[in-house]
């Protein structure tokens, strides 16, 4: 999945609107806020002091209510608008020093971007649609096609080539704009809300769509929600943006078991637990219930139930201390330690013993009791 | 009577603009013949050009030409509406006269599209070009045309070319505005998608704001003739030919049979013009006209389709043998 080296990393990056972003930028720093500098110049601060990084092949969400600059955050990423200050490195490369033919290539080659009003155009059928930045970029017209025809496949809208935009329902317009930007082949996708503007039912549809072709194809997708529910459904990271700042980078579970601060944590009030939280998350390891090495018998009789591990840490089965001592029960209940909390509830409230879960490799990490998961679940 | 009166100082104090206008127009006429002569040279090209095209072709065949582009342009209805229209012409027997009138027309168009649409990109992408640009076409609009109509007559002379000049000054606004706003009505998340997949200016104006302007300054367009119409009669005073001249000869006569019939002629033109403008705005409308490309419609389409059908027949005969 992701490797942990940065592809896109955002330092220290305001955005002013108005006239004079430099009185702006004196009066933050000396700790003015963006409401007194807003009444005193009448400038808006959109972003300030943004700092993170996105790392090659996750799904980064940038979240946040709506006037928070969010979109304005990933219009400074390809610079539709021109940061204040600070340095955005993509690939090692910083996009704010780029001379405007460079910045071209960068739009052309390395990041496509998904609208939330999908900003089709109108002239255009979805085949000529979604070659545009081929055209753009000069592409030649077979080569475009192809492609064109490709990336339409992807998202399932073979057959649609000679449609017009308006002739579509709303969802498969949107599949032209993610058609239009995968074309391209981009580094990494940029995506405002891309989903925003459909129907629940077709927007859940969607999200899974992104996610299976992210798998797939490995892509590094920025996408910016106003949705709790859809950054969880969706990032592997979450960005979290109040005011203009980030307050937050991490995962989701990360975020819901140590919110930064009150604001994140009232976001995440509503949020349910056992849709976020796996069970890795939440599994317990205590010392005194594992036998580890070669089973010989229970050897600590205040436990109900042992969990028998072996040196590489493979699980191997668990041993009731009570009624079989020196049985090795190898027909038990397990669970995937990437299972959503909310898919082993059934699973934990029918088993007598805290049930063991296992990584991909069978491998232990820990056990998830009745009172443990009660208590997950009451916790957030 | 020569003191200054406070309550009414206007006795004395005055601009002489009048004065002004006038030296600076015998200083203009005196020192820069040559410079209004250029300018004449290519009006007078196009002007012959399309007036030779136009009334060396034998009448029939011009009104089959141009009723078939008319449904090439608009379906076989507007064909039919132009044939009548232009058969009206004929029988009224203003055919010539109204072929003079066109060639005007058209001139005007020509060379108000080549300044009107630049001059209306520019003020769209510059909000000080816009704002200079803008009083001046109010002016054009609203200046009476007999105010220019003499010193354009001392620059240039009389005859057809000051007659076109004249009748630009007046249409070329609307299709300045119109391209203007056009372009700055495109929707803002278009352009954004624009630039934001590597568009240069030239090709985000060539491959979206134009493209999406295209309804907004054809009725421009459709404005442009429409006033170069209404500017017909009053051209003919400085002795422009064609139904104009009619009109006001009808009217310098008191022969109103005269008069009726250019004007009716003139109407038959302007409506000749509005409707077949009109179509094709609508066809470069984002909404219709997605019935396939316009070469497989109308009397080109069904000349393909012929050929195409005995090629077809062809090769299959070819292909049995
Ligand atoms: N072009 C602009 N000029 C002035 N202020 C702007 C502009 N664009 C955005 N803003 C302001 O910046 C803030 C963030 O806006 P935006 O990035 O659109 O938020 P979000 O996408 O999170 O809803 C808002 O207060 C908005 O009013
Ligand atoms: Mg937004």
């Amino acid at each position: 999945m992701s490797t942990e080296q940065p592809l896109l990393s955002i330092k220290n990056v305001y955005k002013v609107f108005g006239d004079d972003p430099e009185q702006a930028m004196k009066m933050l720093d000396e700790g003015h806020d963006k409401d007194s500098i807003f009444d005193k110049t009448g400038q808006t601060v959109g972003v300030m002091d943004a700092s993170f990084s996105v790392n090659k092949g996750e799904i980064f969400v940038v979240m946040g209510l709506s006037g928070s600059g969010k979109s304005t955050m990933v219009r400074l990423l390809n610079r539709l608008i021109e940061p204040t200050s600070g340095s955005i490195e993509l690939n090692g490369k910083n996009v704010t020093q780029l001379s405007s033919e460079e910045l071209l290539q960068v739009r052309r080659k390395e990041m496509s971007m998904v609208f939330q009003s999908f900003a089709l155009m109108p002239h255009m059928t979805v085949q000529d649609n979604t070659a545009f930045g081929l055209e753009i970029s000069g592409v030649d017209q077979q080569e475009r096609e192809r492609r064109a025809k490709d990336s339409l496949s992807q998202v399932g809208l073979s057959g649609y080539e000679d449609s017009y935009p308006h002739q579509l329902s709303g969802g498969m317009q949107q599949r032209v704009g993610l058609a239009r930007a995968l074309a391209n082949d981009p580094t990494i996708l940029l995506m405002d809300e891309a989903f925003s503007a459909l129907d629940p039912l077709i927007r859940t549809e969607m999200q899974d769509e992104l996610v299976r072709l992210q798998r797939e194809q490995e892509r590094t997708i920025v996408f910016i929600s106003h949705d709790l529910d859809e950054a969880i459904r969706i990032g592997d990271r979450i960005a979290i943006m109040e005011g203009g700042r980030v307050v937050q980078v991490g995962t989701p579970q990360e975020i819901l078991r140590n919110p930064a601060d009150d604001y994140v944590e009232m976001f995440f009030k509503g949020v349910d637990p056992g849709k976020v939280l796996k069970a890795g998350d939440v599994a317990e390891r205590k010392p005194q219930e594992e036998i580890i090495g070669v089973f010989s018998g229970a050897t600590d009789t205040d436990q109900d139930y042992q969990y028998v591990v072996d040196e590489a840490g493979t699980f191997l089965g668990l041993v009731n201390t009570r009624e079989a001592p020196d049985e090795l029960v190898s027909d038990f209940r397990s669970i995937n330690a990437e299972s959503l909390v909310n898919e082993v509830l059934d699973s934990v409230a029918r088993s007598d013993y805290a049930v063991p879960v296992l990584d991909q490799a069978g491998c232990y990490q820990g056990n998830i009791s009745k009172q443990q998961l009660l208590q997950t679940l009451h916790n957030a | 009577m020569s003191e200054l009166s406070l309550l009414d100082p206007f006795q004395t104090l005055t601009i002489p603009l009048g004065e002004w206008v006038e030296s600076a127009l015998t200083y203009l006429v005196q020192n820069f013949r040559d410079f209004f002569r250029a300018i004449r040279w290519p009006i007078d090209q196009v002007l012959n050009g399309i007036e030779y095209c136009l009334q060396s072709v034998p009448p029939m065949i011009g009104i089959i030409l141009m009723s078939l582009f008319g449904w090439q342009m608009a379906g076989k209805r507007m064909g039919l509406f132009c044939a009548c229209i232009l058969l009206s012409l004929g029988f009224l027997g203003v055919w010539s006269e109204s072929m003079t009138t066109l060639s005007l027309v058209l001139t005007a168009l020509f060379f108000c599209a080549v300044m009107g649409i630049p001059l209306g990109i520019w003020s769209s992408r510059s909000d000080r070009v816009e704002r200079t640009v803008r009083p001046v076409l109010d002016a054009m609009q609203t200046l009476p045309a007999f105010v220019y109509l003499v010193p354009v007559v001392m620059l240039f002379g009389i005859g057809n070319v000051p007659g076109v000049l004249v009748t630009i000054v007046f249409a070329l606004p609307p299709l300045v505005r119109l391209t203007n706003l056009g372009i700055r009505q495109v929707p803002e998340d278009k352009v954004e998608a624009a630039l934001a997949f590597g568009c240069t200016n030239r090709q985000l104006l060539m491959k979206v704001q134009l493209p999406l302007a295209a309804p907004t300054i054809m009725a421009g367009v459709n404005q442009t003739l429409m006033l170069s119409l209404s500017m017909v009669v009053i051209a003919s005073m400085i002795s422009v030919g064609g139904l104009g001249q009619m009109v006001l000869r009808g009217i310098g006569r008191l022969d109103m049979g005269l008069a009726t019939v250019g004007g009716v002629g003139l109407v038959l033109l302007a409506i000749f013009l509005d409707r077949l403008t009109q179509a094709m705005g609508d066809n470069s409308s984002t909404e219709k006209g997605h019935e396939g490309h316009w070469y497989e419609k109308g009397p080109v389409g069904l000349l393909l389709r012929v050929l195409g059908k005995s090629k077809k027949t062809k090769y299959a005969k070819k292909s049995v043998a």
